[in-house]
């Protein structure tokens, strides 16, 4: 996985709550078997209206979302975190995350940056008065700056520290190989089997 | 020291603790199906990794299958139906596909072999594998890249969960069911509630439900944003697991139910959270919004946006009313809708089946409704007509289908048109989530059966109204 130390992108104002993943992208896109190519089915709903954030040059081409509470909630499907990757976004802020999207987001290099519902409404309005404005998120001093906002982000420690090194999660987890191989001769034999290995 | 169910099956399954750092969890069944594995396939592949415990994989066709006899039509449902195939068949995964006795929806065929049991880790690249939790299994959806993870290691790196309890108390009235309490749960701590929970239904309306409506229950735990939703098992759980085709036999079963015994929260146990709910309160409940928070009982108005005192809220529900097309003041019971579907891990199984041929049976569905009834699993489907559910489902001017996934999210040709309504017993009602401008509304079988009769969102009670009159 490619590292994520500091970012400085357009900053896209998506002024809604609950953002599910089935907004973020439909179904009808989760047919593909490839792990790319899925910019086409990012808010596809909302993007044939051509007063839909992403159809205003100043923000067409923005890498960091800037979006109300609940985002990603529902389906678990990756696919939402590889639309808004493949799109050209490196980070989404705010105040609140479902789970698995933030789980999702952390394995695909998506920093999923949590500010206080606050922090969203100021950056909301400078994006507002500042079409095209930039934002630069930095995962080492856990800061969102814009313009003259500057504020702090959450983000779990040990995704920060993953996502800084680039790391993979099944090579850390094979690190361990032995200890996975201890605990399986000391499951009850009744736990079922599929079928016979 | 004492705790809860989660955090005893949790710790049954730590394989390496860390301070600082996720537990590495070890999962006890793996479950596949078309849709969120084909990139995790591909991830081992370029990695040279196998499957570590194909043993203990399965994997089933369900999201993209048609419920109409006959091959998949769409080319790209049809690649990554067979790109499951091929890939089962390269990592030795056992797949039930379209046609197979065993083939059905996920969270449908795991319970019915007897495969998801007490105590389990269960997960799915699904957020409906929450559903298995009805057993007392820590059970949760997970993403692709997880599922490449459990693939290729069997366990996965998490931080624990927190931990809420649903006191469900006092006794549902008659025409209640599992699916109202949910909903109403869902509406009172709402999409983002559960949040970094495991949630575990306690309390005697729990106890009082059989195996299927726990399932239900446990099924919409997503919706209210917790990651797993959990009932502690008891004699229920062990009679509808007892003689099922994985489940312990002889002094297996013995040592098993022994153990599973003690798989509850303990007396002096401290959840992080706990919230009540009074079940002799509770009437059908509908949702009129596109999240399924967005809901009311089934007596009530559509909402007014403009009485609800949190912006966001108001701003939502705005926006949801027009998306729906719906008027604030109007009676719930006056939304005609356009088609019923009967189906989904949600409310799939054959007690769903057998409530809603209950109603419908010597009754008509109105001549402005399209009806569904989609079983969750071949094997439900032929217990139906073993009953002759088809019969009265067909009698009534209802489609009676193959076993999927089906307009629960509409991968496949069952699809509303945009503008379209449904009834549907399905678990989300997000914009465009059964097709593109169509509009839902989540509600229990019972409702579901009853709106099929009368066009309009309706109750069983509502039928009798109408035809004493």
């Amino acid at each position: 996985m490619e590292n994520f130390t500091t970012h400085t992108g357009i900053g896209v104002p998506l002024r809604r709550s609950n953002v599910d993943t089935d907004q973020i992208i439909p179904a009808v896109y989760l047919k593909r078997v490839s792990r790319t190519g899925f910019e086409d089915g990012l808010f596809a709903a909302w993007r044939n209206d051509e007063t839909f954030v992403l159809n205003q040059p100043a923000y067409r081409d923005g890498s960091v979302l800037v979006v109300g509470p609940d985002f990603g909630t529902g389906s678990s499907r990756e696919h939402a975190v590889w639309a808004l990757k493949d799109y050209g976004f490196r980070v989404v802020i705010s105040s609140r995350f479902a789970d698995i999207f933030r789980g999702n987001s952390g394995k695909q290099g998506l920093l999923a940056a949590q500010v206080s519902q606050d922090d969203v409404e100021l950056l909301w309005k400078y994006l507002d008065n500042t079409p095209g404005g930039e934002i630069t998120v930095d995962l080492t001093a856990k800061t969102v700056t814009a313009g003259d906002i500057v504020c702090a982000f959450v983000v779990d420690d040990y995704t920060r520290w993953r996502l800084l090194e680039g790391l993979d999660d099944i090579g850390l987890t094979m690190r361990h190989e032995q200890d996975v191989t201890d605990f399986e001769s000391t499951r009850p034999s009744w736990k079922p089997v599929t079928h016979s290995a | 020291m004492a705790g809860t169910l989660a955090e005893k099956v949790w710790g049954e399954h730590v394989v390496r603790h860390v301070d600082g750092e996720p537990d590495l969890l070890y999962i006890d069944l793996h479950l596949l199906h078309e849709v969120t594995s084909p990139q995790a396939f591909e991830g081992l592949r370029i990695a040279g990794r196998p499957v570590r415990r194909p043993d203990l994989t399965l994997a089933t066709e369900d999201h993209n299958v048609p419920t109409t006899p006959g091959p998949i039509t769409d080319p790209v449902s049809k690649i990554q139906v067979e790109t499951l195939r091929d890939n089962c068949a390269e990592f030795g995964v056992r797949l039930y596909p379209m046609g197979d006795a065993e083939q059905g929806i996920v969270h449908v065929v795991g319970p019915q072999l007897g495969l998801t049991q007490p105590g389990m880790t269960v997960v799915c690249g699904d957020s409906h594998t929450s559903t298995h939790g009805a057993f007392g299994a820590l059970a949760f959806g997970i993403g692709t890249s997880e599922v490449e993870h459990v693939l290729a290691t069997q366990t996965l790196s998490l931080n624990p969960f927190r931990t809420m309890a649903i006191n469900v108390t006092g006794e549902l009235q008659p025409g209640v069911t599992a699916k109202d309490v949910i909903l109403a749960v869902i509406a009172k701590i709402g999409t983002g509630g559960g949040q970094g929970y495991v949630l575990e239904y306690r309390g005697e309306a729990i106890e009082a439900l059989s195996m299927e409506a726990r399932m239900t229950v446990c099924n919409m735990s997503i919706e209210a944003g917790a990651r797993a939703g959990m009932i502690a098992p008891d004699d229920t759980t062990f009679d509808y697991l007892k003689g099922r085709d994985h489940a312990p036999a002889g002094a297996d079963w013995d040592a098993a139910v022994e153990h599973w015994r003690t798989l509850r929260s303990d007396d002096d146990a401290v959840f992080d959270a706990e919230v009540d709910i009074d079940a002799s309160t509770l009437t059908p409940f509908v949702t009129w919004g596109t999240n399924p928070a967005q809901g009311s009982p089934l007596g009530d108005a559509v909402p007014d946006p403009e009485a609800m005192a949190d912006e966001n809220e108001r701003a939502n529900a705005a926006k949801a009313l027009e998306y729906m097309g719906l008027t604030a003041g109007t009676p719930l019971r006056e939304v005609a809708v356009d088609t019923v579907f009967v189906g989904s891990c949600t409310n799939g199984r054959i007690e769903d089946l057998r409530a809603v041929a209950e109603v419908i049976k010597g009754r008509q569905v109105a001549d402005s409704v399209r009806m569904l009834v989609v079983p969750g699993s071949a094997r439900v489907r032929l217990q139906a007509e073993a009953e002759g559910l088809d019969q009265v489902f067909t009698a009534a001017g209802a489609e009676w289908r193959l076993p999927g996934c089906s307009m629960c999210l509409g991968m496949n040709p069952d699809t509303l048109a945009p503008g379209e309504r449904s009834a549907s017993t399905s678990n989300r009602n997000f914009e465009g989530r059964q097709g593109k401008g169509g509009r839902t509304h989540l509600v229990s079988p019972l409702v579901a059966a009853a709106t099929a009769v009368r066009g309009t969102l309706s109750s069983p009670a509502d039928l009798e109204l109408m035809e004493g009159a």
